[in-house]
């Protein structure tokens, strides 16, 4: 058996700084999306309460390890059993995601993002799925200047250079 | 052109993959015959006013919506979610 190296999406391209932003790389060991069956949506939500002690919050809303994900779909950054109750797609591996922080964030974000993300709009846990540049994304916010963002993981360096250049762009301005 | 999404709120077209007549929601049933079929598959009006679409929203959340605007005046009146609509 080959002795393989796991590379995480962005090995080699992260962390960067610009300014005060900071643009890291979040590595999820594992992660599986969570599609509950038809009419059983309360008792996923409950079983999964249960497992990772976080059940299936609102659309466009993050609650603990459980992130609105789409049209009755989640993504649950772990493991979890919910035989008969919903569809659990093992994703490991399929998402690059990064954390961007730092004042100016909202900055950099807008000048990508067709979404208002301001606080006022977008609070702690909000989730936007929406496109950054013509990428796909999913973005959370996670505290007062910082997001988490979520993007396919072939598009890792897209992703990176995209917010490279425009953290370049605040940075310069402030 | 913005349409509100049901799940995401208010969002710019480029989101959105459009698909054509939301008539393709109202399936015949397998015995109807030749001509229900042949009018579900191939005949769609093309009004100038208000239509009734299926869009996907694509760069979102994914969801089948049903669009219903003014191609005369480009309002944009409603949109449903595809699988909520009356069949």
């Amino acid at each position: 058996m080959a002795n393989l190296i796991a590379l995480t999406p962005c090995d080699g391209l992260l962390p960067i700084s610009e300014g005060s932003m900071e643009l890291r790389e979040v590595a999820l060991e594992r992660c599986v999306s969570v599609a509950p069956f038809e009419g059983k949506q309360k008792a996923a939500s409950d079983a999964l309460k249960a497992q990772v002690s976080a059940g299936l919050p609102a659309v466009n809303r993050r609650s603990g390890a459980v992130t609105w994900f789409g049209h009755g779909t989640w993504m649950l950054a772990g493991d979890v059993s919910l035989h008969g109750l919903a569809a659990v797609t093992d994703q490991s591996d399929a998402w690059a995601v990064v954390s961007i922080a730092g004042a100016g964030v909202e900055d950099v974000l807008a000048r990508l993002v067709p979404v208002d993300l301001r606080p006022s709009a977008f609070k702690t846990n909000h989730v936007a799925k929406t496109m950054l540049g013509h990428m796909s994304v999913t973005i959370t916010r996670t505290g007062p200047a910082a997001f988490e963002i979520m993007a396919m993981r072939s598009m890792a360096a897209t992703l990176v250079h995209e917010l490279q250049v425009a953290m370049r762009g605040v940075a310069l301005r402030a | 052109m913005r349409i509100t999404c049901p799940n995401c709120g208010e969002r710019d077209r480029r989101e959105f993959y459009y698909q054509g007549d939301a008539l393709a929601l109202s399936r015949p049933a397998s015995d109807a015959g030749p001509e229900a079929w042949d009018d579900y598959l191939h005949n769609r009006d093309n009004p100038a006013g208000d239509t009734r679409d299926l869009w996907f929203h694509e760069a979102g959340c994914g969801a089948w919506l049903v669009v219903e605007r003014n191609t005369v005046t480009h309002a944009v009146h409603k949109a449903t979610l595809a699988e909520k609509v009356k069949r």
